[in-house]
């Protein structure tokens, strides 16, 4: 059995929203009761339209967002007992946009040991060997070490992020959007960097993308996030030549592949995505599910486990009911 | 004929800075006819929004247009006076902006800012208006037009902005919609719902589209024709089919193999990319402006600009010095 880096139990995370003046305040749940397991070396994808919860989920996995409530325990250890220098050993993050996440008033030798100094490492030499080190790794000329941000292309910014991430040998990377601001062209170079460094050092990584044929590319699992619950979970090439789900269909359904002789997919996802404030009744997918039951509206569907994979649809979870195709 | 919708020969826009002169976009042709869909596609920087602002003349100010011949329905629309370029804008040519947030005003509900597009160039009764803009926002797919026309932008999703927006431009019935990356900010859900919702007015109302996107995929699922922009110039061109099954330019096919397409592409394999970047366009620049970048790169190709070279009966073109019967069997 591989090591379990993260195990997240039952993880759920509540905001209040004020309503305006004398009206109260109203609770939304952007994170409800997410079970999650992510072993050494694994990809895991998470997917899901915006307002799903999935960038909530990724804040409270890097302790930069306290649980309402359930337990997250990082390498064995659980969150909450362990420093904040620690924790940040353990698992860093690359943001979506390198334009904006990168300090323009610091040189990139700078930008990337700033996360050493943080820890207390204060010998200059040490900080500087091993930031030349990383910027090796990550492909990044040595002549850029006195560069600024503003020298460099998107594609070499975001290696100055990924830099910075790995600078402290951390175990797990959390990676939000990591190509979305890029060009197509250099967003290749970004995942086939991520795919070598991760078989290098050895690393997990959580992914947040809504680009599906990035995910097939580089997830070894999927975990697909509606209104704040994980609903279908399963290995990559599993879910994407059976979906099970009928939210998990529709959004393989809406991926653009580069293929002129298709059309534009009609999803049939017709009414928009839900107010998380006032989440429809029973299964919350309900009112843009084309497999829709009666029983739909009233009950929250279970979860149902087979092979690895995991669902959380009431065409499963009654035995007995014909499988809609 | 009398197909045509517009026709733009040999535009550029130069942008003068501190140091030197930025040829943006240099000797760009293009054509779209009634009823079809051309995509521009590029990396950022290739110049594809600035052709597309060229074309309605809504360029920044410091940048310079020199322009050859525009036709707007087979009549010259270059000679045209502020004025009378300002009534063919959102009348007979419609723009759709990346951020719908952005494009519409924050401050007016969006019946007033449909009744006032229309007041606008039309000759017609604020209630008249009115009812035609519920009419749009119900044939756009937007439920409860009525409540609709009373809210404000910021009290819509995303997906619904540029639903409002998709039905601000056809208010006006225009002959050519011109859309600069409509969905790129929207959901992969929402997104092709949109790119559906376009296509489908577009064939109702037979207009001509010109659609600029960075999206492959995007591009291979609703183009008809599609030109290939880099470094400010249109380095490829021909039909969807022509573009992704039998691509000629070095660059359009670094491109397509940067994508990962499920069923080609391995998961966990490494994809292709283009190494280096794009060269500064400060200033005078001689030869093919990828060389630096081409893996097929010669001497020729540095020495002296590289024409467009017509192909497949003129359907296709590509500028490179490689002549078609070697780079086929390059590929």
């Amino acid at each position: 059995m591989a090591e379990v880096m993260i195990n997240a139990s039952a993880v759920t995370r509540d905001f209040s929203i004020s309503r305006g003046m004398f009206r109260g305040k109203q609770r939304l749940q952007a994170v409800n009761g997410v079970d999650l397991t992510v072993t050494r070396g694994e990809v895991l994808a998470l997917v899901g339209e915006s307002g799903c919860g999935k960038t909530t989920l990724a804040k409270i996995l890097l302790g930069l967002l306290p649980q309402t409530s359930g337990s997250i325990s990082l390498c064995g250890t659980p969150i909450g007992s362990v420093p904040r220098l620690d924790l940040s050993r353990m698992i860093q993050p690359i943001f979506q946009d390198p334009y904006s996440s990168l300090n323009p008033r610091k040189s990139i030798g700078s930008i990337i040991g700033l996360p050493m100094r943080v820890q207390g490492i204060e010998d200059q030499q040490t900080i500087l060997r091993r930031v030349e080190e990383t910027m090796e790794l990550v492909g990044l000329p040595p002549r850029l070490l006195n560069a600024y941000p503003n020298q460099l292309s998107g594609g070499q910014r975001q290696r100055v992020a990924i830099a910075r991430a790995l600078v402290n040998r951390p175990q797990i990377v959390v990676c939000d959007e990591p190509t979305s601001a890029l060009d197509v062209s250099v967003q290749s170079q970004i995942l086939n960097l991520l795919n070598d460094l991760r078989t290098e050092l050895n690393l997990t990584y959580i992914i947040i993308s809504h680009n599906l044929a990035v995910v097939e590319h580089i997830a070894s699992r999927v975990a697909v996030m509606y209104l704040g619950r994980i609903v279908e979970q399963a290995e990559t090439t599993a879910m994407f030549r059976n979906p099970q789900h009928p939210y998990t269909r529709a959004l393989l359904d809406s991926v653009l592949t580069p293929d002129p002789r298709l059309g534009v997919p009609n999803t049939q996802l017709g009414a928009s995505y839900p107010n998380p404030i006032d989440p429809p009744s029973g299964c919350a997918f309900h009112p843009r599910c084309a497999n829709a039951m009666p029983h739909c509206a009233q009950t929250a569907p279970g979860g149902t486990a087979h092979n690895d994979a995991y669902v959380e649809c009431h065409l499963y979870s009654d035995a007995g009911v014909a499988k809609a195709g | 004929m009398g197909n045509r919708v517009l026709s733009v020969r040999n535009l550029s826009v130069d942008i003068p800075l501190a140091d030197g002169v930025l040829h943006a976009v240099d000797d760009v042709n293009l054509h779209v006819d009634r009823g079809e869909t051309l995509c521009i596609v590029g990396e950022s920087g290739c110049g594809k929004s600035l052709t597309s602002l060229a074309l309605m003349d809504l360029l920044p100010k410091k940048a310079i247009r020199t322009i050859g011949r525009l036709d707007l329905n087979e009549a010259s629309i270059l000679d045209y006076s502020e004025r009378q370029m300002s009534d063919v804008r959102g009348n007979r040519m419609g723009m759709i902006f990346q951020e719908p947030m952005t494009s519409l005003n924050p401050a007016f509900t969006i019946g007033n800012q449909m009744v006032e597009t229309l007041r606008r160039h039309r000759d017609i009764s604020k209630s008249d208006a009115r009812d035609l803009a519920k009419q749009m926002l119900e044939k756009v797919g937007i439920t409860a037009a009525e409540q609709r026309l009373t809210q404000y932008p910021h009290q819509l999703s995303g997906g619904l902005r540029q639903r409002v927006m998709i039905a601000m431009t056809l208010l006006c019935e225009p002959e050519l919609i011109i859309a600069d990356e409509p969905t790129t900010a929207l959901d992969v859900t929402i997104q092709a719902q949109i790119l559906l919702l376009l296509r489908e007015l577009q064939h109702e109302y037979d207009m001509g589209l010109i659609l600029i996107t960075h999206d492959l995929g995007v591009v291979a699922r609703i183009a008809t024709r599609v030109a290939v922009m880099y470094a400010g110039q249109i380095v490829e061109q021909g039909t969807v089919e022509q573009i992704f099954e039998n691509p000629m330019h070095p660059y359009t096919r670094g491109l397509m193999r940067c994508i990962p397409v499920p069923g080609k592409t391995r998961p966990g394999e490494p994809l292709g990319s283009i190494p280096g970047m794009v060269p500064s366009l400060i200033g005078s620049f001689t030869g093919c402006r990828f060389a630096d970048r081409c893996d097929l790169v010669k001497e020729a190709c540095r020495k002296s600009d590289v024409a467009l070279r017509d192909v497949a009966g003129k359907t296709q073109a590509y500028r490179c010095v490689i002549d078609p019967q070697a780079m086929t069997k390059v590929a």
